[in-house]
């Protein structure tokens, strides 16, 4: 990498030497890439995976120390991924909570070492930061230093911005030095769709289920998918961003797919049409029987596949609050059908706090909790993580949390039949 | 015996044997139960990688495509190192993917030990190369494969 004359100083030490590690680690990784010079970081905040402080993860804040230490803080406030426990709103006995406390030993030294590094405030906790009642939202074409899979999805996708998909700690450095290698999906080139995937079904696809097709069969490249307008519409409407969040995430993590294109929908495609499909893409098409394949294929983890579900987690990534008010909507419906008022299966609903605040103030709110339903803005997977809560049999809505767990991700229509009536 | 010429991603000397995945490897669903239980002998959780599932990661040739999957990769493989639970090495048939790279860097500067890395060693190796195989990689990136 060319560096400037500044960038250079901090390389050899002259603003210490822990900024001078924090140089050369990214200097190391603009190289692997062919990064030919750092560029500014431009959105007014960060966004940082690491919310969790586990005890195995010591090395992760022995070097947070190192960086304090060395004077090496974030040169602007962030938000971070979800908080891992919640005693009083996600179900969870004595000994999965004594089980919490251990695992999660150095949550408050942690978030401690958080706010010495820049952390935006208390509530600043969840994956989905882009969401109005959160706050950190960044503007079409702004650099970013961000990790969390479907947040780096989605600021790309959606709201246009250029980020790569930073591992967590990288995405700090970039914030402490306030600036990134120049390479990957920062470039023209590196946005331009290398799949061409035509969606062929017969109504709008689950979310969760075509992204997680989709992010199977790219991996990390880039897809542009037609088809998808017929059912969506042209317009960024909430409901259409919503499918988008959580149509990446489930691409961002069954695959690694860092940016989308929609035809004539995300505002790349919308700008550049089929132009900025790169000659020689490789072209797929998905219908009903692809996805069906699918989500037949996925694996059973559960120690009996017939086991009655203890618990039901939907908000992976966090819910907005239009999902919220929907489930609430489609939960009532399903439980008049079923003749019932309570849900069978206990069922948390995962969103920012700064998003849960608002709608606990609604009476779709107090409706959902006579239903039986819970709120929470802890992240499921790392409640998940709980060796006592991970062979336990759970039903969910995210593809993201069954990649990463024993949990089960029923199609919306199953999930509801499976909460309001039991088997 | 066959050699593969790859790139350094990050230098080094080592000797082990492969184990091998022809799926994108998802360093936080492979590691993330045995880092939980300081279980050293990383034992790989992916129930979505048929090719590594319940076998020990730690010590081992790591020979794969690419990873996938969440952005905590590099600072779980960067805290697998520090902990003493890492591969011997990672090699690559593909580029390396910004969090694989993430990793072996961060490894590489920020603890005692370090992870060799090759990349773009060509779909050859990964076709070559088998489970149990004894692997040597050179500090030029060239990576001997005993059959």
């Amino acid at each position: 990498m060319q560096l400037t004359a500044d960038e250079r100083a901090i390389l050899n030490g002259e603003q210490g030497e822990t900024l001078a590690k924090v140089m050369k680690t990214m200097v190391l990784y603009g190289d692997v890439f062919g990064a030919s010079h750092f560029v500014p970081v431009e959105s007014e905040f960060g966004h940082i995976v690491t919310s969790f402080g586990i005890s195995v993860m010591k090395p992760v804040y022995s070097l947070m120390d190192e960086l304090i230490a060395g004077n090496a803080i974030s040169s602007q406030k962030f938000t971070v991924d979800p908080r891992p426990m919640d005693f009083k709103n996600v179900p969870s006995n004595l000994l999965q909570n004594i089980a919490f406390k251990v695992m999660y030993s150095k949550q408050k030294v942690y978030e401690k070492q958080l706010q010495q590094m820049g952390l935006l405030g208390d509530d600043a906790f969840s994956c989905t930061c882009y969401m109005e009642e959160v706050g950190n939202i960044p503007e079409e074409g702004q650099v970013l230093s961000w990790a969390e899979s479907s947040a780096v999805s989605y600021a790309n996708s959606v709201l246009g911005a250029r980020c790569n998909r930073n591992s967590g700690i990288i995405e700090l450095f970039g914030s402490i030095l306030g600036k990134v290698p120049y390479f990957g999906l920062l470039t023209p080139e590196g946005r331009e769709a290398t799949w061409e995937i035509d969606i062929q079904t017969n109504n709008l696809p689950e979310a969760q289920l075509l992204g997680s097709a989709i992010g199977l069969a790219v991996q990390e490249e880039v897809p542009y998918v037609k088809g998808l307008n017929r059912f969506l519409g042209d317009e960024l409407t909430p409901e259409v961003r919503d499918y988008l969040k959580d149509f990446g995430a489930a691409a961002a993590s069954n695959g690694s797919v860092g940016l989308y294109h929609v035809e004539n929908l995300t505002p790349e495609a919308k700008k550049q049409g089929r132009g900025i499909i790169r000659e020689g893409a490789k072209k797929l098409t998905i219908d009903d029987a692809y996805l069906q394949e699918i989500y037949d294929a996925y694996p059973d983890l559960w120690e009996k596949a017939d086991a009655e579900p203890k618990l039901c987690f939907i908000g992976c990534p966090h819910l907005s609050l239009d999902q919220l008010h929907s489930w609430k909507e489609k939960i009532a419906r399903q439980l008049r059908v079923a003749g019932k008022k309570k849900v069978a299966i206990p069922t948390v609903l995962c969103a920012a706090k700064p998003v849960l605040d608002v709608f606990e103030k609604r009476a779709a709110a107090k409706a959902l909790k006579q239903m039986g339903v819970t709120f929470t803005s802890i992240c499921p997977l790392m409640y998940m993580n709980n060796p006592l809560c991970s062979k336990m049999p759970v039903i969910t809505s995210s593809n993201k949390l069954r990649t990463y767990t024993s949990a089960h991700y029923l199609k919306e229509s199953e999930l509801l039949a499976r909460i309001t009536g039991g088997k | 015996m066959r050699e593969f010429q790859g790139r350094v991603v990050v230098p080094g000397a080592a000797k082990a044997e492969a184990l091998v995945t022809t799926k994108g490897f998802n360093t936080l669903a492979s590691f993330q139960k045995s880092l939980m239980k300081s279980d050293l002998r990383a034992i790989c959780s992916d129930q979505n990688n048929p090719d590594l599932f319940g076998k020990a990661l730690a010590g081992k040739a790591i020979c794969l495509p690419r990873t996938i999957g969440s952005t905590t990769g590099g600072m779980v493989l960067y805290c697998a190192s520090a902990m003493g639970a890492a591969p011997a090495c990672l090699l690559f048939s593909e580029p390396i993917d910004s969090l694989a790279a993430a990793g072996a860097i961060l490894s590489d500067v920020w603890t005692e030990s370090s992870l060799p890395t090759v990349d773009s060693l060509g779909e050859d190796f990964l076709e070559y190369v088998k489970e149990g195989m004894l692997i040597e990689v050179m500090e030029d990136g060239i990576v001997r494969v005993e059959g």
